[in-house]
């Protein structure tokens, strides 16, 4: 082989090396798009079924959200996002729970499937909340004890980091008291504010 | 899968001398309260619900078991007539695991113990949460899930069974010396 050859060669595949790292690049932006091109598309989305609540006594709060660790798929990690929020409990409950289902920071750290809505909700005067949720609740969130537990513990930890009032929640579906939320975590009884008892849940 | 891998902790337990009632042995799916049947048959039980997960780190496994209710839960049920019932030493169905959540909580950390050791990035210490399976339950119970379906290999949880069997077996024999009933969903 000439010198003139090798020089060739090594030339080459110095310039293929190059183009397989542009290309790697733009492959990796495209699907990092998908990701964003998805959560925006579940905001519009969110926008148009349930458009958000504003009250006179919104006030621009520090609030702690749980959503998937980035780092721990087994594990809720708090964000604190900054947004208006209401001094009435069950409005804030509201917000809260809507800010929920539609800003989680990527699709892989949601807790509540997208479609999620929550139709209704009510506090009792002894600081229960009463949740009720539309069917996709149950019907969309992947079976098993640790993905309905993430489920679960995101909304109560959730709601109990901000709304000081709330002691304990009940989880319905479409109006009924449901047996279980996919199969496994029985929701006949009330999930426990975390700062009140130690034990997670009162059933 | 599941049922696979109960077969796997059955082998286990009769090999260390326990009797085991499955409730089912096939693609059978019984309702929450004709399990709970199964195992309330039974003294001495010890009621375990085995599940294969769609979540979590593949190869990791917990231990479940059922919370206790706070005191005030109970104060107000029994102001509003449960007492008579109590006094007569009936145990009220949707509340049957209450009196054996300390020894479900024992048993929950002996399993998750073995767990840790034996699968990485699994907890040290048994979960407390309201698992269904467990509710109606009178014997002390737990649930363990496997993650998850979603492993990469479709062979890894099938792998996992020698060894979660052996592991199930030597939290048991900790918490119960065999010669006494053992139930095993």
């Amino acid at each position: 082989m000439t010198r003139k050859t090798s020089a060739g060669l090594i030339l080459g595949l110095v310039v293929a090396v190059l183009a397989g790292i542009v290309y790697f690049q733009v492959l990796n932006q495209r699907v990092m798009g998908w990701g964003e091109s998805e959560a925006s598309e579940d905001q519009a989305r969110e926008e148009v079924v349930a458009p958000p609540i504003t009250t006179q006594t919104d006030a621009l709060t520090a609030a702690q959200f749980f959503w998937i660790s980035a780092s721990d798929a087994d594990q809720l990690e708090p964000l604190t996002l900054h947004l208006p929020l209401s001094a009435d409990p069950v409005l804030r409950s509201r917000q809260l729970i809507r800010e929920l289902i539609s800003s989680a920071p990527s699709p892989q750290q949601r807790t509540l499937p997208a479609d999620t809505e929550l139709l209704a909700f009510y506090m009792l005067a002894d600081g229960t909340g009463i949740a009720d949720f539309s069917d996709s609740l149950a019907s969309e969130t992947p079976s098993g004890i640790l993905s309905e537990e993430m489920v679960v513990d995101s909304i109560v930890r959730t709601l109990s980091a901000n709304v000081p009032s709330l002691r304990r929640l009940k989880i319905l579906i479409h109006g009924q008291a449901a047996e279980t939320l996919a199969g496994h975590v029985d929701l006949t009884g009330y999930f426990e504010a975390p700062s009140q008892h130690a034990a997670s849940s009162s059933h | 899968m599941t049922l696979m891998l109960a077969k796997w902790v059955r082998g286990e337990l009769e090999r260390n001398g326990y009797r085991v009632v499955m409730t089912r042995d096939g693609d059978q799916d019984p309702s929450f309260d004709d399990r709970s049947a199964v195992a309330n048959a039974h003294r001495d039980a010890i009621f375990l619900s085995l599940h294969v997960g769609s979540t979590g780190t593949p190869g990791t496994v917990r231990a479940y078991v059922y919370p206790a209710v706070p005191e005030e839960s109970t104060q107000a049920e029994s102001q509003s007539g449960d007492d008579e019932q109590a006094g007569r030493g009936l145990v009220e169905w949707d509340r049957a695991q209450q009196p054996f959540v300390g020894q479900s909580r024992k048993l929950g950390d002996l399993l998750q113990t073995e767990f840790s050791q034996r699968f990485a990035h699994s907890p040290e210490l048994s979960t407390v949460y309201p698992i269904r399976d467990l509710r109606s339950v009178t014997a002390p119970a737990a649930a363990i899930e496997i993650s998850s379906v979603a492993a990469p290999d479709a062979d890894m949880i099938a792998q996992m069974g020698p060894s979660l069997a052996a592991g199930i077996a030597r939290a048991v024999a900790a918490f119960q010396p065999p010669g006494e009933t053992g139930v095993a969903r």
